[in-house]
């Protein structure tokens, strides 16, 4: 449903995202994780048809955010990490607007806004002004903007941020009840513990490139009996990523320029026996580890963050 | 017709507002006030009469005064029209609906624009006092009214051409108030400056220079004095095949459809706040 293909963007001498690819499937809910500057919120953009990529393609059920941007936005619910405030629009008037601004005709707007409150359990709040929520009720009203159009695809930027645990666990519900209404939703966020939770498949990023993707028990390697491999070598960790990539027993190799990181089926002896073929093969180990168990240690570990540094 | 959802928006949000009618009242008195202490002033030194001749003058003050006042609040409402959303981070959500950046850019506009021209409209009743004591053609009255329309045009695409290229509301005041200042007074001055360079010392006034002429007919100042009977303020006015009021109106009317083109083509994707000024 979603297919980023090589996209790079740079803003002066930043870069912002390098290469960096990504499939979500139809119907499932899509995790993005990485740090801040990983690049997560201008890969949403361009998605969105916010931003022009400098290369690259960035297609949403099969039509492309630079040259069909209105196809796009058609299918597109995006909801940025910041909900901002109209003064003086009611909970309604903010909803009735944004349907007049996506041309739905007006007989039936009213019952489309009863049903998206309903969704959303703001019913009760329907002639209360925008401004004079709270962060969570707020929260909630973007997400039910999100779906005035009945998009197929819903981009969430970070939804989940600075909300209390009661709030996070009510969009969370919300997030599911889309899952399961068939929504393909690919979100954001820094709360790792509960992307897992809520996530069929997620994707870590870092400096603008993909580092792992998959299914979350595989890149958690909690499940399955594999195991997440940071090898690190003196040079071309690249090749060794893509060399690994064809390997048996081996899914999901990764690098991020200066290490590769590979999720390995199979127990001690498969570990050992790998790392044997690795020097065989010509290359420089410097370091050979099994990291992680959870999502969190696996995003800490693949960005580099674990342990004063694996990388 | 097919309504502006961003217009019906921010009229609602506009209108709803207390500060609205309080503004528009006060602005009311003060105008009001203004008339007639005026009329006092002169029935004082004129005990029992009250010519012609100073209600045009009164005409003239209150004129002048409503041109300063669309000055100073057509710039301020359209200045943070696109930088506001920005700073609210309203904007992408905008842009990402079936809204065109012209649509949004105009809804914005227009709501700003009706706000200034319902001042004027609601100071209508005051130029009764006008009419009242005579001195001042319907015409002129008209023609006045024909002018403030232009100006408002241009000073509010003014303000929303620096809305949409800068990314805080204050930067996009302060240019938005200099380059209404540079029409104001810059026009009036270089103008000036340019007669006075290439007048030849004698007893007959020389024609204007083309340059310095075409800078008085884009002054407002200088264009509404010409509207109610004044002269123009430097040299005897050439023939460049428009009169003075087309030549303003035409260019009122080009800059600011080149500046609303210009401001929602800065809206477009790849020109986003990234690359605006700060």
């Amino acid at each position: 449903m979603i297919s980023i293909q090589g996209l790079t963007k740079r803003f002066g001498r930043t870069v912002a995202l390098d290469g960096f690819s990504l499939e979500v499937e139809k119907g499932s809910v899509f995790g993005l994780i990485g740090p801040n500057g990983a690049g997560k919120t201008t890969a949403m953009s361009i998605l969105a048809t916010l931003m022009l990529p400098d290369s690259g393609a960035a297609l949403v059920g099969g039509r492309d955010a630079v040259a069909d941007p209105a196809g796009v936005r058609a299918q597109i619910g995006y909801m940025p990490d910041f909900f901002g405030v109209y003064d003086g629009l009611m909970v309604y008037e903010y909803l009735d607007f944004f349907a007049s601004a996506y041309h739905l005709p007006v007989a039936g707007r009213d019952r489309l806004i009863d049903g998206l409150l309903e969704l959303v359990n703001l019913e009760d709040k329907k002639d209360f002004f925008v401004d004079l929520l709270s962060r969570g009720m707020k929260q909630r009203l973007a997400l039910a903007r999100c779906l005035v159009h009945d998009p197929g695809v819903l981009i969430l930027d970070e939804p989940a941020s600075g909300l209390d645990p009661r709030a996070r666990a009510e969009i969370k519900e919300i997030i599911r009840q889309l899952g399961r209404m068939g929504k393909t939703v690919l979100i954001s966020s820094h709360i790792l513990p509960e992307l897992a939770e809520l996530c069929d498949q997620v994707a870590i990023m870092e400096n603008g490139r993909l580092v792992v993707s998959g299914a979350v028990e595989e890149v958690t390697a909690a499940g399955a009996g594999s195991r997440l491999i940071n090898i690190e070598v003196l040079d071309r960790a690249g090749d060794l990523a893509a060399w690994l990539a064809g390997r048996e027993g081996v899914s999901l190799a990764g690098s991020d320029g200066r290490s590769a990181k590979v999720f390995l089926r199979g127990g001690g002896d498969g570990q050992a026996a790998l790392l044997r073929e690795i020097i065989a093969a010509g290359y420089a180990v410097t370091q050979y580890q099994e990291v992680r168990r959870n999502l969190e240690e696996a995003f800490m570990a693949v960005t580099g963050e674990v342990n004063g540094g694996e990388k | 017709m097919k309504s502006n959802p961003v217009l019906s928006k921010e009229m609602r949000q506009r209108f709803r507002n207390i500060r609205t009618p309080l503004i528009i009242s006060l602005y009311l008195l003060v105008i009001g006030g203004l008339c007639l202490g005026y009329i006092y002033l002169r029935w004082r030194s004129t005990p029992g009469y009250y010519q012609p001749g100073q209600s045009r003058e009164l005409f003239i003050i209150l004129s002048m005064v409503q041109l300063i006042l669309l000055a100073f609040v057509t710039p301020g409402l359209t200045s943070g029209a696109i930088s506001a959303e920005r700073e609210k981070q309203t904007l992408n959500v905008l842009l990402v609906t079936r809204l065109t950046p012209l649509g949004i850019v105009t809804g914005k506009m227009v709501s700003s624009c009706a706000f200034a021209v319902l001042i004027l409209l609601a100071s209508l009743p005051l130029y009764n006092v006008i009419i009242l004591y005579g001195g001042i053609s319907p015409g002129q009255m008209l023609g006045v009214f024909g002018f403030y329309l232009a100006t408002l045009l241009l000073f509010g695409s003014l303000g929303m051409a620096c809305s949409a290229c800068f990314q805080k509301t204050g930067s996009s005041t302060v240019a938005a108030y200099a380059l209404v200042f540079v029409i104001m007074v810059g026009t009036f001055l270089l103008a000036g400056f340019i007669y006075e360079v290439t007048r030849v010392p004698g007893p007959v006034q020389a024609p204007m220079p083309v340059f310095s002429q075409i800078l008085q007919d884009l002054n407002p100042a200088m264009v509404m004095l010409r509207i109610l009977g004044e002269g123009a303020a430097f040299g005897n006015p050439r023939d460049l095949g428009l009169p003075y009021w087309g030549t303003y109106t035409a260019f009122c009317l080009a800059a600011s459809a080149l500046l609303l083109w210009c401001s929602a083509n800065k809206l477009r994707p790849g020109r986003t706040s990234k690359r605006s000024w700060r």
